[in-house]
């Protein structure tokens, strides 16, 4: 017999209009350090670098000026810096932490925008992705998503949470690689309704 | 019992629904596809760590981290509590943000248009990091409580918001803590989209043993994370 356990989780809330100066402060111009930002690779940071960017829709289709995205991601071997992944034949990049954030309401065009490398696959079959959380106002619980790649087809091929998704939504995972001038953008964006709604997660 | 490399799942009789039609701005907001379960990979089961080396020294005390000539307005509070996992067990050394708005209800954001004074002492945001039994301590003021425009004369009650990451990605938390005894909490859509059964874990409680003597209020919040599920060992 398994006892209920008194310990029930928190409820979520939602992270309101007002977040930026407490969770992404320097990007909005407050002088209060921040933990994250969009830029996640330093100099010596191992990988190819890329730009992510891409806007939040709601179900009008207008451009969300008060989101929050996180990325969290596998280093350039694929290797998270996390004591969790304890994998030996794996190298730790002590130049990237994997983590990014990103608010939407100081770019004129409501983008996010992160410059990271690309992540190297993890080894278990899953291809090359980004995890993706999104906080906003208007959402009491945050959304989980993933980025994968255009140019990895082959390997979101066979990728198992991709193949769990209904054949006609996994393109809404699936960010287009557009190489520019100033290196590889992958473009994203988050659909919260309609057509093209994003696939999310119960992670 | 054994521990299994999956994280206990969002518990849905917690937590409040995408879609709550009170609070106006879900309507265009929330998901309205079923969410896709997922098996949790190590991008799951891993997740953002920081600790100390990212929190200032006066990053846990609001009361000073913003003063400029003088100290904030308002009553002063100390809310401390415990972080835990669904099975009880301590969440230690892990980052706690925090934001709220000043004693008389008015952020320091740009966007918050409420015409209620800026305090010239007060920022409002902080963070600090549980010690080894889960434990955290930090200092402000009592926020006030403020207007939104969801309805006519809708007022949130007054409220703290907090975010915590948890072990992994999948023990993200963003909530709001709430105190004991506001008559806004029964008006409020968004601590009412909450299960009925899961709201008073959002209220802190007041406690004269975390009170300090003649000087802050002591308020004790506990919060519950996701954590790694446990099975019962198969015969
Ligand atoms: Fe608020």
């Amino acid at each position: 017999m398994s006892q209920e356990t008194p310990f029930k989780q928190t409820p979520s809330q939602t992270v309101g209009p007002y977040f930026a100066y407490g969770l992404t402060p320097e990007q909005y111009g407050y002088s209060h350090a921040a933990i994250a930002d969009g830029i996640m690779v330093s100099g010596g940071t191992e990988g190819e670098r890329i730009r992510v960017e891409g806007r939040v829709l709601d179900g009008a289709g207008d451009p969300v000026n008060d989101a929050m995205i996180e990325l969290w991601q596998a280093n350039a071997h694929g290797h998270y810096n996390h004591p969790e992944d304890a994998r030996e034949d794996n190298l730790l990049d002590p130049e990237f932490s994997g983590f990014g954030r990103f608010g939407t309401g100081v770019d004129a065009e409501n983008r996010f925008i992160f410059s990271t490398i690309k992540p190297g696959a993890a080894g278990d079959g899953q291809a090359p992705h980004i995890a993706v959380v999104v906080f906003m106002r208007g959402t009491l619980s945050h959304a989980y998503t993933r980025i994968y790649f255009s140019d990895e087809q082959d390997a979101n091929g066979s990728d198992p949470v991709l193949n769990s998704v209904p054949q006609d939504r996994r393109q809404t995972l699936i960010a287009r690689r557009d190489d520019t001038p100033g290196g590889p953008v992958y473009r994203f964006d988050i659909h919260m309704q309609g057509e093209r709604e994003t696939v999310f997660f119960d992670v | 019992m054994a521990e299994t490399d999956q994280i206990t799942p969002r518990d849905w009789s917690s937590h409040p629904p995408y879609n709550h039609p009170p609070y106006r701005s879900t309507e265009l907001r929330a998901p309205t596809k079923p969410l896709i379960p997922i098996s949790h990979t190590l991008s799951e089961r891993t997740g953002p760590v920081y600790g100390h080396d990212g929190v200032g020294p006066l990053d846990h005390d609001l009361t000073r981290n913003g003063a400029r000539n003088g100290e904030p307005l308002g009553e002063r509070i100390v809310v401390t509590g415990r972080v835990l996992d669904d099975a009880g067990r301590p969440v230690p050394h892990t980052l706690i943000e925090v934001w709220q708005a000043n004693a008389a209800g008015r952020y320091i954001h740009i966007v918050d248009q409420h015409p209620a004074p800026i305090d010239p002492n007060f920022f409002g945001a902080g963070r600090c990091v549980t010690d080894a039994d889960g434990r955290y301590r930090f200092y402000s003021v009592k926020p006030g409580a403020y207007p939104w425009g969801n309805h006519p004369n809708a007022w949130r009650p007054n409220h703290i918001h907090f975010s915590l990451f948890g072990q992994s990605l999948s023990s993200r938390l963003v909530t709001q803590m709430y105190f004991p005894g506001d008559p806004l909490l029964d008006l409020d859509p968004i601590f009412l989209a909450s299960p009925s059964e899961a709201r008073n874990r959002l209220i802190s409680e007041f406690s004269i043993d975390a009170t300090e003597p003649e000087f802050a209020l002591g308020y004790v919040f506990d919060i519950v994370l996701r954590g790694r599920a446990a099975t019962p060992m198969e015969a």
